[in-house]
């Protein structure tokens, strides 16, 4: 493992990176009080990377992945994801952004409680305008590799919190996004079932090559990923390549 | 896809929306109700008016078809002098007087010209009137006032003696002699209104004729044309009625809704910013919003629809003769755009709220 400034945490990209960020900064008002979350973030993610990020409550990481997933806009910097500018589009364009090219995985799982876990799938794939009647081969692959393929037809009461959180990585990974957010996803497991969901996503970007983005308060599950990027302070303080 | 989410939305919460489909069907209930008793005031006394079997009714100077039924402003004399006019077989003069508030009348007649011009009552118990205290009741009066014939009954703070139940559909639910009704209003020698058989209802036009030249000023009509009268619009009354009852239906449908969907939207906040996180659009939501509010609209206009059998049927037990209650199925499309107009125009604001919603504080909620 080795150690890099903390200047702006940025690996030398192999490949053009997926997230490019630049100057990025975000203030929030509450009240009257402005609370500055992000103080000048540069960040380049290569595509296939899986991302760890690390920090105390408060440090920003949260609202770094707001801004890359297209759920806020910033205050000012220049935000890239897959190509597409999030800094300069509008709501709609930061819907599409979610829509087509990043989908979140959340530490409360967010699944559709009146839905199944088939339907909550249904309905990403619908959101993204894919067909939703059958499931392709790949996406088959995946559910076995969730070990869910079982369980698509109860709803989340019904399934214990590792089965509700792979369902909802499921679903994030149902319309082939380019990147996947996951925000604590092991924050509200067990440490069986947070192990086991360490180990699929690290599957994923393995055989999928997919571009992942975590952010976990855990150093283990931290060390799951390709790089560790610390965060204080609304500004990377330290970005270290495993 | 959508229609799924919409089914188990409305699925997934069957209390709030049962109370939300009641309370859609209030107001639907409200306006079938209410249009229901207009008509029905109406249909009633138009069968009533129908049951006499007179061809021409002469009315009182200064009065409007279906207005003054009650008081007796016309000089009785006139009952005799119709009588020997040509083609005038029968003539009968009644005396109206409202009871117990505006829907019930009592009528005084002359027993022999009034069944000498309509034809003898049906009896379902007792007899005719033979002394000044005696009452005839309708079927529907008698089982409203739980009297049978040879019970007490008090009408117009006068005890009377219930002679006999008839058959409904004939004039009034009351009748008493008319001398007595007469005298008890304070009107002794006149009538309110004259009713007239002729030897052949051809001659209804030249009668009528005949009648308008010799009795300028009072209004004569055919039967035929009092029928086609009677309808809600042409009582300025019962269409004000209907119109207000309309408006404070709209009025609370909307609220209803707007209530309802605004507390649907506020439970639905977290799954809003789910739908949103996953990419949904403003009009993706919003329309699953409006779905829903359809749907509970439609819920609530069955509903209500059957829920307004179930006040007739309790006005029908409870007040047969006073308030009887007309179904209403040509007022079942007007109830269910109020209500389902209501449900997506009340389920707008809320539903703006929804799609205005930042997706963080959304997914945020608890």
């Amino acid at each position: 493992m080795s150690s890099a400034p903390a200047e702006q945490g940025n690996a030398e990209p192999v490949n053009p990176p997926i997230i490019r960020v630049r100057g990025l900064r975000k203030v929030y008002q509450t009240g009257k009080v402005y609370v500055e979350a992000l103080r000048g973030v540069d960040l380049d993610v290569p595509p296939g990377e899986f991302l760890a990020i690390v920090g105390p409550s408060g440090s920003g990481k949260s609202t770094l992945f707001h801004i890359i997933g297209g759920l806020t806009p910033p205050s000012a910097g220049e935000v890239t994801v897959a190509g597409r500018n999030v800094s300069a589009v509008g709501d709609s364009g930061r819907t599409e952004l979610r829509r087509k090219y990043v989908s979140f995985v959340f530490q409360k799982f967010n699944l559709l409680p009146n839905l199944t876990a088939r339907d909550n799938i249904r309905t990403a794939l619908h959101i993204a305008g894919l067909p939703t009647d059958h499931f392709d081969s790949q996406f088959l692959n995946i559910l076995n590799l969730l070990g869910i393929s079982a369980r698509l037809d109860h709803k989340p009461s019904e399934l214990s919190g590792g089965e509700q959180q792979r369902v909802a990585i499921a679903r994030a990974l149902a319309t082939k996004p380019a990147i996947l957010l996951a925000d604590e996803p092991t924050g509200n497991l067990d440490s069986r079932n947070s192990l086991a969901v360490l180990h699929i996503l690290r599957d994923l970007n393995e055989r999928l090559h997919q571009t992942i983005l975590m952010i976990t308060h855990n150093a283990e599950a931290a060390a799951f990923g390709h790089r560790i990027m610390h965060m204080s302070d609304g500004r990377i303080v330290e970005s270290s390549v495993q | 896809m959508v229609f799924k989410l919409v089914w188990e939305n409305v699925r997934f919460r069957p209390v709030r929306t049962m109370l939300s489909i009641l309370l859609i069907a209030l107001p639907v209930t409200l306006i079938l109700t209410l249009v229901g008793l207009s008509r029905g005031f109406v249909e009633g006394s138009e069968k009533r008016a129908e049951g006499v079997g007179a061809d021409i009714l002469f009315r009182p100077k200064g009065t409007t078809l279906l207005s003054s039924f009650n008081g007796a402003p016309l000089p009785e004399k006139f009952v005799d002098q119709l009588a020997k006019e040509p083609h005038v077989a029968a003539s009968t003069g009644v005396v109206y007087q409202l009871v117990g508030g505006a829907f019930d009348s009592i009528a005084g007649i002359d027993q022999a010209s009034f069944i000498h011009l309509s034809g003898p009552f049906v009896f379902l118990e007792g007899h005719g009137i033979e002394k000044p205290d005696d009452i005839l009741l309708d079927q529907y009066y008698a089982d409203q006032r739980h009297v049978r014939a040879g019970s007490r009954i008090g009408v117009l703070n006068k005890d009377w003696n219930v002679a006999g139940i008839v058959e409904g559909g004939k004039l009034a639910h009351l009748f008493v002699q008319i001398q007595v009704l007469q005298d008890l209003i304070g009107s002794t020698g006149k009538v309110s209104q004259i009713y007239l058989k002729l030897d052949d209802p051809r001659n209804i036009d030249i009668v009528k004729k005949q009648l308008s030249a010799k009795y300028e000023d009072y209004p004569i009509y055919s039967m035929k044309e009092l029928e086609a009268y009677y309808s809600v619009d042409n009582i300025p009354l019962l269409k004000y009625f209907t119109e207000a009852v309309l408006g404070i239906g709209v009025l609370i449908g909307f609220l209803v809704v707007w209530m309802s969907m605004y507390m649907a939207v506020l439970q639905r906040t977290r799954e809003i910013g789910i739908l949103k996180s996953l990419g949904a659009s403003k009009g993706f939501v919003m329309g699953i919003i409006l779905a829903e509010a359809f749907a509970l609209g439609l819920g609530g206009t069955i509903t209500g629809v059957a829920l307004s059998f179930g006040t007739r049927w309790l006005m029908d037990t409870l007040m047969p003769a006073s308030l009887p209650q007309a179904i209403v199925p040509d007022w079942w499309p007007i109830a269910g755009l109020i209500a389902v107009g209501g449900a997506l125009l009340g389920s707008l604001y809320p539903g703006m709220l929804a799609v205005r919603q930042d997706p963080i504080e959304a997914l945020a909620y608890e």
